[in-house]
C-alpha cells in the first residue's frame, strides 16, 4: 500500500469521503478489525452441553479446535434457556480452560508441610489400601444385641450435587458394597 | 413436598411460569441465583401477571416485582399460614377441587389434640425423649379390620412401629418420591361440615393466624399483607392459576420441611396443583443437586428413594417391603423396584433363594449425616473421607467444627479444580492463624486429585425441574484431571483386585458386585452411557426397559433406579434428545427427560375436573379423550394412560388399582394431595410458627419458642446464642441471613478462582440499613465485625435502604444480610459467614438452619491471631453462652 492507499485508509479521510458520515461504522473499520473472526467460526467442532453451575441447566454449545475449547456459547435452541447464559455461564470457558485449574495429583503426608508429587497410578493404589485397611479394622458385623449391620462407619464421603448422575450411581453402588453408610451430598447442606 | 403431594421435586418447570397469572416468590431471590430462569417470571410480567416477591431483603428481584413485601426473617410460617387464614375464613377456597383431589374431606380420630389445644404441642408428645408418638394423628377409620379391640391396637403397633423405623432412618427424605402409607379406608365427609374432618381442624389450628398477628410477627403492615391475600385468591380458580416459587430460603430452617408444607396446604386449598401456571416451584441450587437426590449420595436413602434398611432382628426382604410398601398407590409396587435394583448390583448372584441379596446391604441404627460425620471426625471414629466437588471448610455451617474435623482424619481424598480450603485447611486454615492448631500436629495424610470438567466428559445432569440433560465430551482432560466415574469405577476395580480370593464373609458384596463397565479412550474412561442404561435397567431379553411399569419383583428385570426407568428407552439416550424449542410446544416434551415417565407437571391428571374436563379453556392442559378412550393433551398424563375418571376401585384393591380415575395425586396411598399429614413427618401433622432456635423475640404464639423436636448438636464446638428475652440474649441483638451472588457459586469453589467473576464481585461484604449504621457507628466502605457465639468475621460495609429495620412485637428488629461465596483461598479473598453459623437442623431432613441466627456487629475489622479467641471469649461469656445448647 503506497502513501496514498494509506491516507485513503485514514477513518476520517473515509468519513468525510465515504456514505459514514457519523464515523461509526465502516469508516472506522481498519484492515485489521476485517480480519477478526469470532472463535466461533473457526471452530472445528460444536458440542453440546449443559451449564455445569446451578439447577437452571441452560443449554450450552463448546466450541472446539484442534481438541481445545475454544470458546462456549449458550445454546439457542434449549426451551429452559433460548440462547441466555448469566455470568457464571458465560464464564464456564474459564472455568474449564482457566490457569486456576490444578492439573497434577497434590500429597500432604502426615505432620507434612508441604504438598509434594505423587503420581495418579501410585496415589490410587494407596487410596485402595487405605480403604481396605480402614474398612477391616473399623468393621462392624454386628450389633452389641446380634442384629446385623455389616458396615464401617471409619469412612464417609461428602458430595455430590455437581456431578452426573452415573458418576453419583457409581458412588453410591460402591459404597454400599463397601458397607460404607456415611454418604451425603450439598442437598443437605 | 413428598409427604403433602407424594414426590419430592418440583411439581413443574420454570417455562410454564410464563403462562402464570400470579406469581409469588418467597425464599428465594430468583432474579439474582437463577436468573435465566427468571426470564419465565419476566414473560408472565410482561403478559399481565403479578409478580410478588416476599423477603427480608429488597433485591434484584424485587426490583422488578409488582411489590416487595419485607417480613422477619424466620417467620414465613406465619406469613403463609397467614394467607390460609384469609383463605378459609373469606371462603376463597376452590371448592369443587378441594373435596374432589385433597383430604379436607378425611375424619381424624377423636383423640388428636392440635398445637391450639396444647399451647404449641400436637398430641402424642414424650417429654424425656422429645419425640412425637403419632397414632393419634391418624385418619379416623384405620384399622386394620372391622373387629375391635385387639386389632386396632395392633394397628395402632404398627404406626408406632413404622413411625420408629422412619424416626431411625429418616424416613422423611424417602419422601422424596411418595408420601407415606397405610392400610384401611379413611372416613369422609365430603360436605366439610364434621368438626374432625380435615377443613375443620385446619380452620382452628390457624385461626390465631390473622393480619393482625402477621403484623406483630412478621413485621409486616396489614395493607400489605391484604394486598397479597387478595392477589393469589382473585388469580386462582378455573380460569386463573398461581405459582409459588422457593429456594433454600425456606429449606435452611429447623422447620424447613414445614415452612413447604404450608405453601403446599395454600396451593392445594386455592387449587393450582397439577395445573399450568400453578405449582410450587423448587429452585435447588446445583446442576446436579436434583440428580444426588433421585440417585442419592445421601445416607438414609437408596437410589429412587427406597429406604436404607434398619438394623432390625430377623428382618428379610419381605419384612422390609411389608414394613415400607403400602398396599395401595405406587408405592404398592416396592418389591418389584428393590428387587430390580438388587438385580443390578448383583446380578446373576441374586436369586429369590437369598433374597436377591438383601442382606448385602449395609444397616442403619442412626442418623449418619453430614454433620454426626464431622461430630464422629472429631471423636476420632471416622477415619476416612471423601470430598468430591465439596468445600465443608467454608461451605458447611460452623466451618471451624469442619476444619477440627478434617485435622483429626488419618486420611482425606479431595477430588476439585484447585486447591480449595478443605484441601490445604493443614497449611494456612484459620486456625493455624489463631494457633489453635499447627501443621506439624496434624496427621491427616492428604490426596489431591485434580478433576475433569463438563466439557471432558459425557453424562446427564438432573436440573430443577427433573430434566435429565446429557453433556457431551469434547476434549480429552489434561495432566492427571479425571472424571469421578473415572476415578470410582476404577477404584473399585482395584480394591476388588486386592481383595480377590478373601474367603471374608465382610468382602463378598464387594467381591460379587456387578463391576464390569465398557472403557473408551487413551485413559480407559467408563462409558458414561453403559452407567446410564443399567440404570434405566433392563428386562429379561436384556433389551433396555421403556416404564417402570414393566419392572418385576421376580428378579426377571434390573433397575438401577426405578424413577428413572425409561431414560434409555428403545435402547435410545433419551437425555440426549434435544428437538430446538422453536419446533414444540412450551412443555417442549423431546428436548431431555423428565422423571418419572417424561411427565413435566406432576399430579396434571389434577388440570381436568373429576370428569376429565379441563376446568376451563384458559387453562388446559390434560385431559380425558373419551372417543380415543384414553388422558391426552400437552403433557405426558401422570395417570394410567387409559383409566376412565369414572373409575371406582373394587373391594381390596391394591397399588394402583386401589386410586380412583378421579385421584390425581398416584403416589399417595389414597391418591390424594394432603392438606394435613398424618404420618410420614416428625415434627407434626400441621405446619406450626416456632422461632428460630436463634431469635430475638419470644413466640407471641405459643409457650413453645422453637421447634420441640428440633435436633441440635450439644458440643463444645458449637455454642448457641441465647434467645427469645433469655439471659444474656441483648448481646446478640441483630437477625443476620446469609444469601448468594449472581456472580458467585455456593462456597465459591467454582467461582472465586475465575478472573471474570471475581472482578464481578470482588470482597466480601455486609449490607445494613442507615439506621443500624448509625446505631453501631459503621462508615460506609468501612469495615465491620459481625459476632455470634461460634466466631468473628469481617466485612466491607454496604449501607442500603433495601435492609429495612422492622417493627416486630413492638421493637425495631434490624436485620443483616451476608452473601457466603467468601473464603481464605482463591483469587478474592474473605472470610466465610459460615463461620458463624451454629449447627442445628430441621428433625426431618437434616438441613441446617443458615437463613437467620443473631448476632452483634461492631465497626472495625476483626482482631487478628489469639485477640479473635479473646474477642468471642468475652462475647461468650456476656451471653452466658451455654456450650451446645438445643438437642
Ligand atoms: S454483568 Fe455480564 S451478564 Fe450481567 S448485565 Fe453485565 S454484561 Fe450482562
Ligand atoms: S447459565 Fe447461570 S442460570 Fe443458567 S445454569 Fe448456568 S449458572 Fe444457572
Amino acid at each position: 500500500m503506497g502513501l496514498t492507499g494509506r491516507r485513503q485508509g485514514w477513518p476520517v479521510l473515509a468519513q468525510v469521503r465515504g456514505p459514514d458520515r457519523l464515523g461509526r461504522g465502516a469508516a472506522a473499520r481498519s484492515a485489521r478489525t476485517a480480519r477478526l473472526q469470532p472463535r466461533t467460526a473457526s471452530a472445528d467442532r460444536v458440542v453440546k452441553s449443559v451449564c455445569p453451575y446451578c439447577a437452571v441447566g441452560c443449554g450450552q454449545e463448546v466450541y472446539v479446535r484442534d481438541g481445545r475449547v475454544v470458546q462456549i456459547e449458550g445454546d439457542p435452541d434449549s426451551p429452559l434457556s433460548r440462547g441466555r447464559l448469566c455470568p457464571k455461564g458465560s464464564a464456564s470457558l474459564q472455568l474449564t480452560t482457566g490457569s486456576a485449574r490444578e492439573h497434577r495429583v497434590r500429597y500432604r503426608p502426615p505432620h507434612g508441610s508441604d504438598w509434594e508429587d505423587l503420581d495418579l497410578d501410585r496415589a490410587l493404589d494407596m487410596i485402595a489400601d487405605r480403604v481396605i485397611e480402614t474398612r477391616r479394622r473399623t468393621w462392624q458385623e454386628h450389633k452389641q444385641d446380634g442384629t446385623r449391620l455389616r458396615r464401617t462407619m471409619g469412612i464417609a464421603s461428602l458430595g455430590g450435587a455437581t456431578l452426573d448422575n452415573e458418576e453419583n450411581y457409581l458412588m453410591k453402588k460402591l459404597y454400599t458394597a463397601l458397607g460404607v453408610v456415611q454418604v451425603e451430598n450439598q442437598a443437605r447442606i | 413436598m413428598g409427604t403433602s403431594f407424594g414426590r419430592g421435586g418440583a411439581t413443574t418447570f420454570p417455562a410454564d411460569l410464563q403462562g402464570s397469572d400470579c406469581i409469588v416468590i418467597q425464599g428465594s431471590n430468583m432474579a439474582e441465583c437463577h436468573p435465566v430462569a427468571f426470564q419465565w417470571v419476566m414473560e408472565a410480567k410482561a403478559r399481565g401477571a403479578k409478580v410478588i416477591h416476599v423477603d427480608p431483603r429488597f433485591t434484584r428481584t424485587s426490583a422488578v416485582a409488582d411489590l416487595h413485601v419485607p417480613l422477619r426473617a424466620g417467620s414465613d410460617i406465619a406469613f403463609l399460614g397467614g394467607l390460609i387464614h384469609h383463605v378459609l375464613t373469606q371462603g376463597a377456597d376452590f371448592r369443587e377441587y378441594l373435596v374432589a383431589y385433597t383430604n379436607a374431606p378425611t375424619i381424624l380420630r377423636e383423640d388428636f389434640a392440635d398445637t391450639e389445644d396444647l399451647d404449641g404441642l400436637f398430641s402424642g408428645f414424650d417429654p424425656a425423649t422429645r419425640h412425637y408418638d403419632p397414632v393419634t394423628w391418624q385418619y379416623e377409620g384405620m384399622k386394620v379390620a372391622a373387629a375391635a379391640g385387639q386389632r386396632d391396637e395392633e394397628h395402632d403397633d404398627w404406626v408406632r412401629r413404622r413411625a420408629r423405623a422412619g424416626h431411625e432412618t429418616q424416613r422423611a427424605d424417602a419422601m422424596g418420591s411418595h408420601g407415606a402409607v397405610f392400610g384401611g379406608r379413611p372416613e369422609r365427609d365430603e360436605t366439610l361440615q364434621h368438626p374432625r374432618c380435615v377443613y375443620q381442624v385446619l380452620r382452628r389450628h390457624f385461626s390465631r393466624y390473622t393480619p393482625e398477628l402477621v403484623e406483630e410477627l412478621c413485621g409486616v403492615p396489614r395493607e400489605l399483607f391484604l394486598e397479597v391475600a387478595e392477589a393469589i385468591c382473585s388469580n386462582s380458580g378455573r380460569e386463573r392459576t398461581t405459582a409459588f416459587v422457593y429456594a433454600v430460603g425456606w429449606t435452611h430452617h429447623t422447620v424447613g420441611v414445614q415452612y413447604i408444607r404450608t405453601a403446599a396446604i395454600l396451593q392445594l386449598l386455592l387449587g393450582n396443583i397439577g395445573r399450568p401456571g400453578g405449582g410450587i416451584m423448587a429452585l435447588r441450587g446445583h446442576a446436579s443437586i436434583q440428580g444426588s437426590t433421585d440417585i442419592p449420595t445421601l445416607f438414609n436413602i437408596l437410589p429412587g428413594y427406597i429406604p436404607m434398611p434398619h438394623a432390625h432382628h430377623d428382618q428379610d426382604l419381605a419384612a422390609f417391603i411389608a414394613g415400607d410398601a403400602g398396599d395401595t398407590g405406587y408405592w404398592g409396587n416396592m418389591g418389584a423396584y428393590t428387587v430390580s435394583l438388587l438385580k443390578a448390583w448383583w446380578g446373576d448372584k441374586a436369586q429369590p433363594e437369598n433374597d436377591f441379596c438383601f442382606d448385602y446391604l449395609p444397616r442403619l441404627d442412626g442418623p449418619a449425616g453430614t454433620y454426626q460425620t464431622v461430630a464422629g471426625q472429631i471423636d476420632g471414629t471416622v477415619k476416612g473421607y471423601f470430598l468430591v466437588g465439596e468445600n465443608p471448610a467454608v461451605g458447611s455451617a460452623n466451618a471451624k467444627m469442619q476444619r477440627l474435623g478434617l485435622a483429626n482424619l488419618d486420611w482425606l481424598v479431595v477430588r476439585d479444580f484447585s486447591l480449595i480450603e478443605s484441601a490445604t485447611f493443614w497449611k494456612d486454615g484459620p486456625e493455624i492463624e489463631t494457633g489453635e492448631l499447627r501443621p506439624e500436629e496434624i496427621g491427616t495424610e492428604v490426596f489431591f486429585l485434580p478433576a475433569a470438567a463438563h466439557t471432558e466428559k459425557d453424562g446427564s445432569f438432573t436440573n430443577t425441574q427433573r430434566l435429565l440433560q446429557w453433556h457431551h465430551k469434547a476434549v480429552e482432560p489434561e495432566g492427571d484431571d479425571r472424571s469421578d466415574l473415572w476415578f470410582y469405577y476404577h477404584l473399585g476395580r482395584r480394591i476388588r483386585d486386592k481383595l480377590a480370593g478373601s474367603a471374608d464373609e465382610m468382602d463378598r458384596p464387594i467381591l460379587d458386585l456387578t463391576w464390569e463397565y465398557p472403557t473408551e479412550g487413551p485413559l480407559a474412561e467408563p462409558s458414561a452411557e453403559a452407567v446410564l442404561r443399567e440404570v434405566n435397567g433392563w428386562g429379561p431379553d436384556g433389551r433396555a426397559l421403556g416404564s417402570y411399569t414393566e419392572l418385576a419383583a421376580d428378579g426377571s428385570t434390573a433397575c438401577g433406579c426405578w424413577i428413572y426407568c425409561g431414560c434409555f428407552a428403545g435402547e435410545v439416550n433419551q437425555t440426549a434428545r434435544r428437538r430446538p424449542a422453536s419446533e414444540q410446544s412450551w412443555v417442549a416434551p423431546e428436548w431431555g427427560w423428565a422423571w418419572p415417565a417424561n411427565r413435566r407437571i406432576l399430579y396434571n391428571r389434577a388440570s381436568a375436573d373429576p370428569g376429565g374436563r379441563p376446568w376451563s379453556e384458559r387453562k388446559a392442559y390434560v385431559w380425558w379423550d373419551e372417543d380415543q378412550g384414553r388422558w391426552t393433551g400437552h403433557d405426558v398424563p401422570d395417570f394410567e394412560p387409559t383409566k376412565h375418571p369414572g373409575y371406582v376401585p373394587p373391594e381390596g384393591a391394591r397399588a394402583e388399582e386401589a386410586i380412583g380415575g378421579a385421584d390425581p395425586f398416584i403416589m399417595q396411598a389414597d391418591g390424594k394431595g394432603w392438606l394435613y399429614v398424618p404420618s410420614g413427618l416428625v415434627d407434626g401433622p400441621l405446619p406450626t410458627h416456632y422461632e428460630p432456635v436463634e431469635s430475638p423475640v419470644p413466640n407471641p404464639l405459643y409457650a413453645c419458642q422453637h421447634n420441640p423436636v428440633r435436633e441440635g448438636m450439644a458440643r463444645p464446638e458449637n455454642p448457641y446464642n441465647p434467645s427469645g428475652g433469655a439471659p444474656g440474649s441483648e448481646a446478640f441483638p441483630f437477625v443476620f441471613t446469609t444469601y448468594r451472588l449472581t456472580e458467585h457459586h455456593t462456597a465459591g469453589g467454582m467461582s472465586r478462582w475465575q478472573p471474570y467473576l471475581s472482578e464481578l464481585q470482588p470482597e466480601m461484604f455486609c449490607e445494613v440499613s442507615p439506621a443500624l449504621a448509625a446505631e453501631r457507628g459503621l462508615e460506609p466502605l468501612g469495615w465491620a465485625t459481625i459476632v455470634t457465639a461460634r466466631t468473628a468475621i469481617e466485612a466491607r460495609v454496604l449501607v442500603t435502604d433495601r435492609m429495612a429495620p422492622l417493627k416486630v412485637g413492638g421493637r425495631t428488629i434490624h436485620q443483616v444480610g451476608l452473601p457466603y461465596h467468601w473464603g481464605p483461598n482463591g483469587l478474592v479473598r474473605g472470610d466465610a459467614a459460615n463461620e458463624l453459623l451454629a449447627v442445628v437442623m430441621d428433625p426431618n431432613v437434616h438441613i441446617q438452619e443458615a437463613k437467620c441466627a443473631t448476632c452483634d456487629v461492631i465497626p472495625g475489622r476483626r482482631p487478628r491471631g489469639p485477640a479473635l479467641l479473646a474477642l468471642v471469649e468475652r462475647y461468650r461469656r456476656q451471653a452466658q453462652s451455654p456450650p451446645g445448647g438445643g438437642r
